[in-house]
């Protein structure tokens, strides 16, 4: 596979980075509801790792993590995939599967800050699953794409379509895309970039 | 600090705290010893600066030369060593040493906190966004990311 050399790779190129200089670190992050492929597209364009975090439930506050009754459960267990692609010793971007879960919204704020950009997956089948992902990214200025993920058997929504059931702004990208295909996923990290260099570009200019 | 609760399915590594008695089939003489995590860390669920070991920060082993040799020798539990095993083929990030370790994040960055305190790693922060470089480092992402 190989992306396994391309990992062997750089990772000595890496360490001559961090120490002859400085090494770059990005992330973006892979958003949709549950069964929308975010695992899948993580695992198209990168080899993908699982990762748990622990979380304190007593610092959250959700209504659906009601602790009443319950007073010896204090942490929980939030599950995700990451991916990392070597871009060039030195400049690493790393791909964070968001939890699906909606109780676990309150990993997001973590993985967002210093964020890159984001992907929204939708699936046209649950288009209202990803609403919440949306707002989330909406609401905190961080670029977004929303990449309509065609499963097969499904029927092909218009691009307009998918941009107006969602209420998206006009800038936000919508493209059509099959989660497991390697070049769709790069394709749609490409447009991602792209679509976080315009808004730098337009906020400073 | 109580351990974590198990919240994982059966066939992951059952390392969490178990409170059932029921649960505590899953282990077995293949499990190893086990300790709660937050044991690990003797209770301590947050690092020493909190923020300094975000997820993609990058933790690279110090050169032993370099190190402050004012410090005492480290005392070091087996994790701390497989955290500096870990790091020795190059940097890692936070997610990654947690994802190779299968310890939960909270606990790793309390592990690289006592590693630092004992200057044996050196950590390089992501770069604040608001500081990056512009479009020169977002067309080289957009360059690699073609090219792969």
């Amino acid at each position: 596979m190989d992306s396994a050399h391309s990992d062997a790779a750089s990772v000595h190129g890496q360490r001559s980075g961090i120490r002859g200089g400085p090494a770059v670190a990005l992330k973006i992050l892979v958003a949709g509801g549950f069964g929308a492929g975010k695992t899948t597209l993580v695992g198209a364009v990168s080899e993908i790792r699982p990762l748990r975090t622990e979380e304190r439930l007593s610092e959250l506050g959700r209504p659906l993590d009601d602790t009443a009754g319950v007073e010896t459960k204090r942490t929980t267990t939030v599950a995700m995939d990451f991916g990392r692609i070597d871009l060039r010793p030195g400049l690493a971007l790393y791909l964070f599967g968001t939890p699906g879960q909606d109780r676990f919204w309150f990993v997001w704020d973590e993985l967002a800050l210093g964020a890159l950009g984001a992907l929204v997956l939708a699936d046209t089948r649950r288009l209202a699953d990803c609403f919440p992902s949306v707002d989330f990214f909406e609401q905190r200025g961080i670029p977004f794409v929303v990449a309509v993920n065609c499963f097969e058997g499904t029927e092909v929504f218009a691009v307009e379509d998918v941009r107006g059931a969602l209420d998206l702004d006009p800038g936000v990208p919508v493209v059509l895309c099959d989660a497991r295909s390697r070049e769709d996923g790069k394709g749609l990290l490409v447009r991602l970039v792209e679509h976080a260099a315009e808004r730098r570009a337009a906020r400073r200019g | 600090m109580t351990g974590p609760q198990a919240a994982e399915p059966p066939e992951s590594r059952p390392s969490g705290g178990n409170r059932q008695p029921e649960e505590a089939q899953w282990f077995d003489d293949e499990a190893g010893p086990m300790v709660r995590l937050f044991a690990m860390t003797r209770g301590r669920t947050r690092p020493v600066v909190d923020g300094f070991f975000d997820l993609i920060s990058l933790i690279a082993l110090k050169d032993p030369a370099e190190r402050d040799g004012q410090l005492p020798t480290p005392v070091l539990d087996p994790e701390h060593h497989a955290i500096i095993d870990l790091c020795r083929s190059g940097p890692l990030a936070v997610a990654e040493i947690g994802s190779y370790t299968d310890l939960p994040v909270s606990v790793v960055r309390v592990l690289l906190g006592d590693l630092h305190d004992a200057d044996l790693i050196d950590v390089t922060r992501p770069v604040p966004l608001a500081e990056l470089p512009d479009e020169r480092l977002l067309r080289e992402v957009i360059n690699g990311l073609r090219a792969l």
